[in-house]
């Protein structure tokens, strides 16, 4: 449900509000475990924002979209072990690096269908985090140290143009939250764009699309490069949020497998989608894991899947239906054909449809 | 002859559609393809615009070769193809379908002009413009899609079973603006299952009959032959 995101009149008030409150966050909330769930909302609704480009939009669901992550974490990271190239460079060389790979990679995978498709998207990654593992020129298993940027007194500090802050986190914070408005911003670009109608229309009846002359795999391939890109520069984030990366964090198969949770309980397809879907869902593993983990029990993992079953029965169309629901009641009652528009089923494929 | 076809043959998976199609259009005319179902109607249209390779045969457009090239290759050189059962973007407005119609960088550049002529042709759809096409009544989803295939500006309009699953008082609507594209210059392949609406309206007809042309003469000949008369009309 795209119209959710679409300006409408007093359109911007909630984002100005929204905004705000982002910004003030900090300032209000001084606890350092709030602090870093509030940088994981932003980092995956970034992440599931550039998988929605490709997933949402052009409806490719990949399984696959830490590879992304990961070639930017592990691009800036090597740049700035082996040559004190700043994160700052390393962000954009990643995201092109990514970008590039990502069409080499995906010419081939785009010949695939529906599920093959999902399956090629994890192998990729897989064969990605193996490869990482056992390649010593970026230190394998073992993983990549940042080294502290250090002051005068030889003490870690903060700096900017290296993108490490160690006085305080808030810095890391703005950031991530900088980073996720861009990737906001690129979603709305393509969702406005000819190529976001392209996207959806592939999505829609890719069959229908070639007949009309659009060239499909030029498209799908635009989407994955965006989708790569804006991943990447995510990855460089993480690992200076986190200053060690390995194989395991910025690659496993669980992190592409997040990412796609998060935007499709959201709502796939939309803009808001991914940022509900990185609210709800990433404080409650926090918060199961933080209250429940920790005696060597899963309860957390129980609980944290059974809220995500219940959302997906009870809201098939993501959280983002539920205001859709809401201010439908409010409406009352609209005209016929509402109800049938909503499925991706090719309404318009039946005889007779609407006659 | 603005598009020539010669002894196409075509398959699905291996699966033999198309044996012998052999057919000629010429500029400005309304040819009709006739036929049972599965004599390979569709097929023939998918093949020409590239949706489906031929195993064989030849495929002419202003003298340019067709066969093998891509769909988009084929629209950008001035083919549209309005695919059978309409197969709107249900979720995208009726604008916004129309803006994926032209896509090629030809169709682009007269966008703006291409939107107002068909929208001019169908007032309707003016009025509807930003409405979720998906929301739209059969018939006028016929309009969208026949509107969304005029935005590329074809030299010829290739028309899959536009009357299908059309109420009956829309189905007149929709042969009189099938004349009135033609009047204005675009040339039209139509495949109908509505044998004697469109026979009337062909120049020139061509009969189809499991995969291979069996006859071809003016929509009036194949209207009045007995072949015609007993396979399809009944009488």
């Amino acid at each position: 449900m795209t119209g959710f995101a679409r300006s409408r009149p007093g359109g911007w008030l909630p984002v100005a509000a929204t905004l705000s409150a982002l910004v003030v966050f900090p300032l209000v909330v001084d606890d350092g475990s709030w602090l870093n769930t509030a940088v994981l909302v932003l980092l995956y609704a970034g992440l599931a924002q550039a998988w929605n480009i490709l997933g949402g939009f052009a409806g490719q669901i990949s399984l696959g979209n830490a590879a992304f992550f990961g070639i930017g974490a592990y691009t800036s990271t090597v740049l700035l072990d082996r040559w004190n190239v700043s994160p700052w460079l390393g962000m954009p060389i990643g995201a092109v690096i990514a970008a590039g790979f990502a069409v080499a990679v995906f010419f081939p995978f785009f010949r695939l269908g529906g599920h093959y498709f999902a399956i090629a998207t994890i192998a990729l990654a897989e064969i990605l985090l193996i490869l990482f593992t056992n390649w010593a020129f970026v230190r394998g298993a073992r993983g990549m140290t940042i080294p502290f940027v250090r002051g005068p007194d030889r003490r870690p500090t903060d700096s900017w143009a290296f993108l490490q802050f160690n006085e305080s986190r808030v810095p890391y914070y703005y950031v991530v939250l900088g980073l996720a408005v861009l990737a906001v911003a690129i979603a709305i670009a393509v969702e406005r764009s000819k190529l976001g109608y392209y996207l959806r229309a592939i999505k829609n009846d890719q069959q229908a699309a070639r007949s009309l002359g659009v060239p499909v795999l030029r498209y799908k391939l635009i989407a994955v490069a965006i989708s790569a890109a804006v991943s990447a520069v995510f990855g460089t984030f993480y690992a200076q949020y986190l200053l060690f990366i390995d194989p395991e964090t910025t690659m496993r198969l669980e992190l592409s497998v997040l990412i796609a949770l998060v935007a499709i309980l959201g709502g796939v397809g939309t803009v808001v989608g991914p940022l509900l879907g990185a609210l709800v869902l990433i404080p409650l593993s926090e918060v199961t894991r933080s209250q429940l983990a920790g005696s060597g029990n899963t309860l957390d993992l129980v609980l944290y899947g059974g809220l995500i079953m219940l959302i997906a029965v009870f809201q098939p169309n993501g959280l983002v239906a539920v205001g859709d629901r809401v201010r439908r009641r409010r409406r009352a009652v609209r005209p016929a054909g509402d109800g049938a528009e909503r499925g991706d089923a090719p309404l318009v494929g039946a005889p007779g449809a609407g006659d | 002859m603005l598009l020539q076809v010669r002894h196409l043959s075509a398959a699905y998976a291996g699966v033999p559609a198309l044996h012998d199609v052999s057919l000629d259009v010429g500029e400005g005319q309304i040819v009709a393809l006739i036929g049972a179902n599965g004599a390979g109607k569709t097929t023939t249209l998918r093949t020409i615009s590239g949706l489906l390779r031929p195993e064989r045969g030849e495929i002419a457009f202003r003298g340019q070769r067709l066969a093998g090239q891509p769909a988009h290759r084929i629209a950008e050189l001035g083919i549209a193809h309005v695919p059978e059962g309409r197969r709107l973007f249900s979720r995208l407005t009726v604008r916004q379908n129309l803006l994926v119609g032209a896509h090629s960088p030809r169709a682009r550049a007269g966008e703006d002009a291409a939107m107002e002529r068909v929208l001019t042709m169908f007032p309707r759809l003016r009025e509807r413009a930003d409405q979720r096409a998906g929301t739209l009544s059969g018939g006028e989803q016929q309009m969208v899609a026949i509107a969304r295939g005029l935005m590329l500006g074809p030299a010829l309009l290739m028309l899959d079973e536009p009357s299908l699953g059309i109420a009956p008082k829309l189905v007149d609507e929709i042969f009189t603006t099938i004349r009135a594209i033609a009047r204005e210059g675009t040339t039209i392949l139509l495949v109908e299952q509505n044998v004697r609406e469109s026979l009337e309206l062909a120049d020139h007809a061509y009969v189809l009959q499991t995969g291979s042309t069996i006859a071809d003469g003016t929509g009036a000949e194949i209207l009045a032959s007995d072949l015609v008369r007993r396979a399809y009309l009944g009488i």
